[in-house]
């Protein structure tokens, strides 16, 4: 194992059940899993590369996460700031499903509204709920519209 | 259940109906028990008296009952509360909740909440769509809508009113005309989504420069907190202030509304107008908000 495995081979060692995160926005890694409510205080166990050699990113960062399958609609939300990330699926070593990532119509407590005066931004039992449109994100609640760096409003 | 809360719920076709019974509701006088057995609860988290007697004369038009709880007696009764919660209890003691709340987007959490529907009396500087129906109830008294040139005037950047008509009228076909001083342009998103909607939106300058080509001027209130001074409100209040000078030549149809309570916007000479509509406006407050009510409890 080295380096600059080309084929984007291994950087860190194998896993032998659990999801790869691959293809990930250089920069993003850390992002992502704030956004998958992953943090130090998880039980997760956690190999995570920045800034490596991608041929078809640049450059590209990747997570590994053992013994713990995502589901498509908790690692959807990532596609925010990492479109292009691909999902493996590890078992026994080696990868059992690959999927891209699709950017959700709704997300739910993903990002927080940046209006002050929003209902949202309370002590009220409600996640905040944007809808995704081609110019931004939409509130549901009150209408405020995040046209860009979402990542700086991610929960 | 059938909620009320913003402007952009509804199709044409639903305004034009809700337009339609209200339009009853005043051709029958006021007189109907249509809502005999049933109780609104109306809860006013901010100060507004106009909103709430109409709403209150509205149920009591249609024979029916009203609770209400005024902004003092919500902040002290459900203090560490959330809305949520209330709104669960008060569902249960009446048959419908109008609610008026400092925050964008609490009509819409009420109707989560709730198990009877929810009207939204406004919320913050967000919605408020019975304001809205009157407005267009009273411009269809006199016209039709459709096709018709509307001047907004004032504060387009924070008044609610002038965002949720100008959404309405984008149904109808209206060309806008929007007319503000500087920093209280209508935002940026508010006119990128009329003309997605296929409506022409006209900055003007200033008011003399557009109002001999409207068919309604509707003028809202410039608060005197968005200046930084006294001197420099007055000197934009001064400038956009409506006088009988400045109504020379215009069509004779013209219609000025304004949702009111107003401050220095209209020369109280221009009451004595034939385009001065402002007090029809607000009177029409009963038979729209009596044709909500009646809608969502019917
Ligand atoms: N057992 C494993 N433990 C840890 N990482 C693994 C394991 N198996 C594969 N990976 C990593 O998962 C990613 C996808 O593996 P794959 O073998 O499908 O590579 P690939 O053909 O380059 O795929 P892609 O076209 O998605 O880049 C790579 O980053 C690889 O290093
Ligand atoms: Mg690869
Ligand atoms: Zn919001």
């Amino acid at each position: 194992m080295t380096r600059k495995d080309p084929s984007g081979g291994l950087l860190v060692s194998p896993i032998r059940n659990g999801t790869v995160i691959d293809h990930i926005t250089a920069g993003e890694a850390l992002n992502v899993l704030r956004i998958l409510g992953i943090t130090g205080s998880t039980r997760e166990c956690l190999s995570i590369a920045t800034n490596v050699e991608s041929k078809r990113l640049g450059k590209k960062d990747i997570v590994k996460i053992e013994n713990r399958e995502l589901r498509t609609e908790e690692v959807d939300r990532i596609a925010l700031i990492a479109p292009h990330a691909r999902i493996n699926i590890i078992r026994d070593y080696h990868v059992a499903e690959k999927k891209g990532v699709e950017i959700p119509k709704v997300l739910k407590g993903v990002v927080r509204c940046p209006n002050p005066g929003c209902i949202t931004n309370t002590n009220e039992p409600v996640a905040s709920t944007f809808e995704v449109l081609d110019k931004g994100l939409h509130c549901l609640y009150c209408d405020w519209l995040i046209k860009n760096d979402i990542a700086s409003h991610i929960i | 259940m059938y909620h009320i809360i913003s402007i952009r719920d509804f199709e044409r076709s639903d305004l034009d109906y809700l337009l339609d019974r209200a339009e009853e509701f005043d051709t029958l006088g006021y007189r109907s028990r249509a809502l005999e057995d049933k109780l609104a609860a109306l809860l006013f988290f901010e100060p507004s008296t106009r909103t709430r007697m109409s709403f209150a004369t509205a149920m009591a038009r249609l024979g029916g009952r009203w609770i209400s709880v005024d902004s003092v007696e919500a902040s002290s009764i459900v203090k560490g509360e959330t809305l949520a919660d209330t709104i669960r209890v008060l569902s249960s003691y009446a048959d419908t909740i109008v609610l008026r709340h400092p925050k964008e987007g609490a009509a819409r959490l009420a109707s989560e909440f709730a198990t009877v529907p929810v009207i939204n009396a406004g919320d913050g500087a967000g919605q408020h769509p019975s304001q809205t129906l009157l407005d267009l109830y009273t411009i269809r008294q006199s016209m039709p809508i459709d096709g018709i040139d509307v001047g907004l005037l004032g504060d387009l950047r924070y008044g609610r009113t002038a965002h949720s008509l100008a959404l309405a009228l984008s149904l109808y076909g209206v060309t806008l005309h929007t007319i503000a001083p500087g920093g209280l342009e209508m935002p940026a998103n508010i006119t990128l989504e009329l003309r997605e909607r296929g409506t022409e939106v006209i900055e003007h300058a200033d008011v003399e420069e557009v109002i001999r080509d409207l068919d309604v001027l509707y003028v809202t209130r410039i608060q005197r907190e968005r200046f930084p001074d006294s001197a420099s409100y007055y000197n934009v209040a001064s400038s956009y202030r409506i006088t009988p000078d400045l109504l020379t030549g215009v069509r004779e149809n013209l219609m000025i509304l304004h949702p009111l309570p107003r401050a220095g916007e209209i020369d109280p000479a221009v009451d004595r107008t034939p385009y001065a509509r402002y007090f029809e406006q607000a009177k029409n407050g009963v038979p729209v908000r009596m044709a909500l009510l009646h809608e969502v409890m019917k």
